[in-house]
């Protein structure tokens, strides 16, 4: 009997292991997580990204809606093709990247959770902050849970990965990014895409 | 002759209808999770921003040329 017990709470104690949501960390050795960005401009849209991603996110397998999670880019990691934009978008009136060096956007709530096999996707309430101004967003996102895939991204190194996607928009005038102003040439709305992947080492 | 110059640097370049580039992007491939990613090599594009700077220099240039002209003796 007292056998039959220790078995069953050892039996009980792993599945409680098993089951344990994992801590993922989005800092990208390989630099290859990035934020795009893109607005609408007479001539030419303005297309861009971000490469400074960094931040966690506690994932458990056996209940994605659990995921909690905050994912940070620095401001001073916005790229665009010319440099001269780049100076004014990072500038005072428009970013002002020295103030406000992060952007961050704060996982709080999943809803409409739908897991296929490996893949879920799920609208994310959360908390976005931009220019020291946050707002409350709702974000569709697609998580893809990669077990043991952590030694095909980097070799010697097991453990699992989870690749993030998600897409939105923003209005620049929310977050006081040069508002009201050349929006003839810049188009108020922002478009924002998210492709990141996670490492969770064992 | 700058005008003409302009226009075959630009054309050479690739004719981008687009501003200038001072840097290109470079689409990248994680291969295990399929994320694509971008890198910037720099590379100069002149645009129609720059065709537009130099056709106006170049206006500017033969406009000023009238009143340097050395009269005939």
């Amino acid at each position: 009997m007292k056998t039959k017990l220790i078995t069953l709470a050892l039996l009980a104690l792993t599945g409680t292991v098993l089951a344990a949501p994992q801590t993922f960390d989005f800092k990208d050795p390989k630099g290859i997580n990035n934020a795009g960005f893109k607005l609408d401009a007479p001539l030419e849209s303005i297309n861009g990204t971000a490469s400074g991603v960094s931040g966690t996110v506690t994932f458990d397998p056996e209940n994605p809606g659990a995921t909690t999670g905050k994912i940070v880019v620095a401001t001073s990691s916005l790229m665009v093709p010319n440099s001269m934009q780049r100076e004014h978008m990072l500038g005072t009136q428009w970013l002002d990247a020295a103030k406000f060096p992060e952007i961050t956007f704060e996982a709080k709530e999943f809803k409409n959770i739908k897991t296929e096999g490996d893949t879920t996707t799920a609208d994310v309430t959360g908390t976005f902050t931009l220019k020291g101004i946050s707002k409350e967003l709702t974000v569709p996102v697609k998580l893809t849970y990669m077990k043991d895939k952590l030694a095909d991204r980097m070799p010697g190194q097991k453990g699992d990965l989870l690749v993030i996607r998600a897409g939105f928009s923003i209005k620049r005038t929310d977050f006081n990014v040069n508002p009201g102003q050349s929006e003839d040439k810049v188009s108020n709305t922002i478009e924002l895409t998210l492709s990141i992947a996670g490492a969770s080492p064992k | 002759m700058l005008a003409a110059g302009s226009i075959i640097f630009w054309a050479a370049a690739g004719a981008n209808r687009g501003w200038t580039k001072t840097s290109v992007p470079r689409k990248m491939v994680d291969e295990v999770t399929g994320i694509e990613g971008v890198s910037y090599e720099k590379h100069f594009v002149p645009g129609v921003d720059f065709l537009g700077a130099a056709l106006l220099g170049a206006g500017v240039l033969t406009g000023a040329s009238f009143f340097f002209r050395t009269k005939p003796k």
